[in-house]
């Protein structure tokens, strides 16, 4: 057990951002509004999945809608409770520990807000241990648990429990009725026990993306290289594979809009080693260089800026900055057969089969 | 001095924390220059800078056609935090954005001059336009009132979305007015500055409102030193894109003059050079401001830029700045240059003027690329070779680092401390040195252009993405030609496409931003 402080957040969000792969939304709202709540209401006590009961009642939260709309239309302070308050009522029960659904970005903030307004402990794990961009696609699907029935809670207090029989179609009808809401909606799902936790969160994600935030920040302290140091971090835990895949310069950049996603591709180039792609969907899903393989989604690929080592988001890309592209092995519950299926090249349209990045050089 | 008399005579001032400077432009030609010190009084300097140009020219002053005038007096007053207003803030929004209220970011220092009178009230629009819930004008009403018992005399107003529908701003602004007379109360509304993103376009709304007081001593004091030059002209304030604004408009949008000075000596280095793709170099006093041009402007920064510790989301120029200038101070035998310097004290400290400090003018001056001082005093100067490449390398490194691709670009060579930077070729591009490229500002100033803009969601239902290019395009130049651009000299510089993902029926957002010549007898009405 242990306790997040206003000290911690800004560690949480740099190492989120990290874990967001390029997507996720960028967490400075989030970080002010969790800001406030601690201000107001105390820290937050956070759980390991091996501390939680195991009748404990679980909920995901974290908010639904457009990116782009985020940064204009802030949530109303009792939106996120609302959401968890309207799941409860629905159960007829009250949660006892929340999570995240989505530890990279925006969202990894929203447990820690929700809890604090509602003085619940919060969980640490989630079911992406990273930034995807549809509902379905959680470790929490993946092996059995169901995100229904969730609650979406506007600004105004309104709320509509959904009761969806396959989280594919849940993301699909969700985001009509978020739409509705202003694109801007607040959400508890997967009402699960904390037995079933255990078995489809992955672990530890929220701490990770502290460890990752404080990492980056000591190092650029220290006048260290981050990414070394970086590396040497990751390498004790869960995403034990960390490397350094291409360091240059951003001379390309195609982006457009099919089916309201943000597809693109950055090319990277240094004048001794060549050039280097990176193709996106909201995030960044498989690196290539002169046609090779370097990695592949659901690994993590991060594109950080050379100097200062601050992940950049792929609005933030621009021509002629310098890149560090690195790529990070998503944990073992990740990379199963039936995960594969969902979040994996697969999931995205890709026609190359998974490989680990630590099996491709 | 035998000029034949141009129909074309422009002045272009730069009213910097140091010095005011002022050049007479024939075209894109330099007829005079002149640099003053900026000193207390900002109506002196201008009148000294602009007399001793318009004396060295024999030029009258109903001659001149156009005043321009750059000055970093806004952007110092936040930096420094003196000389603000206090702000009521307007947020119309309720209930949405109730979990981050106005100024939850700002430094505490800066918070504390601006105050904390904030009012979360119901207004604001959806993505799509429909209202988060209808302006209550009571509601409004009883805020005008509480902010005239506490004689607050400026007011910040934004409203969600209201880049793209500003109905509900203007409709709380004649609320307030009832209140609040335009001879006691500034009200600053947020569409007119800043672009989507509520809380960077809130704060520069706040910031703007806590300098309407200034803003009115500042502008007046240009108009008064105008009208001691006898200048007929009208006044143009340069703003952070390059481009012009009226006096009468920079009196109620200072912010717009933010990043006016880098700006200005960017600009001011492409129509020195006749480059219209290069890197540019200006070596101050303390820094070197290395950026990049693209078409006759700076590449503009990311998305959010600070100021004086608020983030806003201006667009800025992309510059790296760099622990270098005339005054840095040199050690180790010349291996170690800055980032610490003598500043404004170069005349009391440097070697050449009989100080005790070893500074890069030192170097130059005994390296004999610079006149300064009394070379005498560093005639046995060590070092020099080793300090001279050290510059020489700390520049080449910046240029690499703000270069766009391999390709090689010119590299235009400005600013008092040019002379630091010798040889005619560095980081693969030529060393271009214009002629007068210690005033780059002032020139920048005066070839300002004037812009128009465009920054809205588009739904691309049942309309062609290239419609929506298009009318975005027509509104930036149909703004241009508001602002005072002669029609036919009209452009496109910047079209910014931002896919709304996560949103059905392919919303985009598009922003346009056209430029043009100023038309001649144009912002007369704004003159002084």
């Amino acid at each position: 057990m242990i306790r997040i402080t206003l000290d911690d957040l800004d560690d949480i969000a740099l190492g989120a951002t990290f874990l967001g792969t390029g997507g996720g939304g960028d967490p400075y709202i989030a970080t002010l509004m969790t800001r406030q709540a601690i201000t107001e209401h105390g820290p937050v006590t956070m759980l390991s999945l091996d501390e939680v009961a195991d009748d404990a009642l679980v909920f995901a939260c974290g908010n639904m809608g457009a990116p782009t709309v985020a940064i204009e239309k802030i949530m109303a302070a009792g939106q996120p409770p609302a959401a968890v308050l309207a799941l409860e009522a629905h159960l007829g029960r009250q949660a006892d520990v929340l999570m995240a659904f989505e530890a990279g970005g925006s969202n990894s903030m929203m447990p820690i807000y929700n809890a604090a307004m509602l003085g619940k402990p919060m969980l640490d794990a989630d079911g992406m241990g990273r930034a995807f961009p549809e509902m379905q696609m959680v470790t929490f699907s993946v092996y059995g648990a169901s995100g229904s029935p969730f609650a979406l809670a506007s600004e105004h207090g309104d709320t509509v429990i959904l009761n969806i029989n396959d989280d594919k179609r849940a993301e699909y009808i969700g985001r009509g009725i978020v739409i509705r809401m202003g694109a801007r909606s607040a959400k508890a799902s997967y009402p699960m026990d904390g037995r079933t936790a255990r078995r489809v969160a992955i672990p530890g994600t929220t701490s990770l993306c502290q460890a990752i935030g404080a990492n980056l920040r000591q190092s650029r302290a220290g006048n260290r290289d981050p990414f070394t140091a970086l590396i040497e971090m990751l390498a004790g835990t869960h995403y034990g594979h960390a490397k350094v895949l291409f360091k240059g310069k951003v001379t390309d950049l195609i982006r457009e809009t099919r089916d309201g996603w943000a597809i693109g591709k950055v090319v990277i180039t240094d004048q001794a080693q060549g050039a280097f792609e990176v193709e996106f969907q909201n995030e960044f899903l498989v690196a290539r260089q002169d046609g090779r393989l370097r990695a592949i989604v659901p690994d993590l690929i991060c594109i950080l800026d050379s100097e200062m080592a601050q992940p950049i988001t792929t609005e933030r890309l621009r021509y002629g900055q310098r890149v560090t592209v690195m790529a990070v092995s998503a944990p073992p519950i990740m990379r199963t057969e039936q995960a594969l299926a969902v979040f994996g090249p697969v999931g995205f349209g890709l026609p190359e089969p998974f490989v680990p990045v630590e099996e491709l050089d | 001095m035998g000029h034949a008399v141009s129909q074309n005579l422009r002045l272009g001032i730069d009213v910097g924390g140091t010095n005011t400077d002022a050049v007479l432009m024939d075209g894109d030609r330099v007829v005079a220059w002149h640099k003053a010190t900026t000193g207390r009084h900002i109506t002196d300097a201008i009148v000294a800078a602009a007399g001793a140009v318009l004396q060295q020219a024999g030029i009258a002053p109903e001659q001149i056609y156009a005043v321009m005038l750059g000055t970093t007096q806004f952007t110092n007053a936040v930096i420094e935090r003196r000389r603000l207003n206090p702000v009521a803030v307007l947020r119309l929004a309720a209930p949405a954005t109730t979990a981050v209220p106005p100024m939850s970011d700002w430094p505490e220092d800066l918070a504390a001059v601006v105050g904390g009178q904030h009012y979360l009230l119901k207004g604001g629009l959806e993505f799509d336009g429909r209202p988060i819930s209808p302006l209550d004008e009571d509601e409004i009403a009883a805020a005008a009132r509480e902010i005239r018992g506490l004689g607050l005399k400026a007011v910040a107003v934004t409203s969600v979305f209201s880049p793209l529908d500003a109905e509900m701003e203007h409709r709380a602004e004649a609320v307030l007015r009832r209140e609040l007379p335009a001879e006691t109360c500034a009200i600053t509304l947020s569409h007119r500055i800043g672009r989507i993103g509520l809380l960077e376009r809130e704060n520069a709304a706040i910031l703007n409102a806590a300098l309407s007081g200034l803003a009115g001593q500042v502008l007046g004091a240009f108009a008064q030193a105008i009208d001691d030059l006898g200048l007929k002209a009208p006044l143009f304030i340069s703003q952070n894109d390059g481009t012009l604004m009226t006096a009468e408009h920079a009196a109620r949008y200072p912010v717009l003059t933010f990043a006016s000075g880098p700006t200005n000596s960017m600009r001011g280095a492409a129509v020195l050079s006749g480059l219209e793709d290069a890197l540019v170099v200006d070596i101050g006093g303390t820094t070197t401001d290395i950026g990049l041009l693209l078409d006759g402007f700076p590449r503009e920064a990311a998305m959010t830029v600070d100021v004086g510790g608020v983030r806003t989301n201006f667009r800025m120029p992309d510059l790296l700045a760099l622990g270098l200038g005339g005054g840095s101070l040199v050690r180790d035998g010349g291996a170690r240059i800055g980032p610490d310097s003598v500043g404004f004290e170069l005349r009391q400290r440097a070697l050449v003027f009989g100080g005790d400090s070893l500074t890069m003018s030192d170097i130059a001056v005994a390296a004999r690329q610079m006149q300064l001082g009394d070379p005498a005093k560093v005639g046995q100067l060590d070092g020099v070779e080793t300090a001279l490449a050290r510059a020489a390398a700390m520049i080449e490194e910046a240029l690499e680092r703000v270069r766009p691709s391999a390709a090689t670009l010119p590299v235009i060579l400005v600013g008092g401390g040019a002379p630091v930077l010798a040889g005619q070729r560095i980081g693969g591009g030529e060393i271009v040195r214009p002629g007068h490229g210690q005033v780059a500002n002032a020139i920048g100033a005066s070839i300002a252009m004037v812009g128009g803009e465009c920054d809205r969601i588009f739904s691309l239902d049942g309309v062609s993405r290239d419609e929506a290019v298009a009318a975005a395009k027509t509104e930036a130049r149909a703004q241009a030609a508001a602002a005072g651009a002669a029609p036919g000299s009209i452009r496109i510089v910047e079209l910014d496409e931002i896919p709304l993902s996560y949103l059905p029926g392919n919303a985009t957002r598009l922003r346009a931003k056209a430029v043009g010549d100023l038309a001649a007898g144009a912002g007369m009405e704004g003159g002084a």
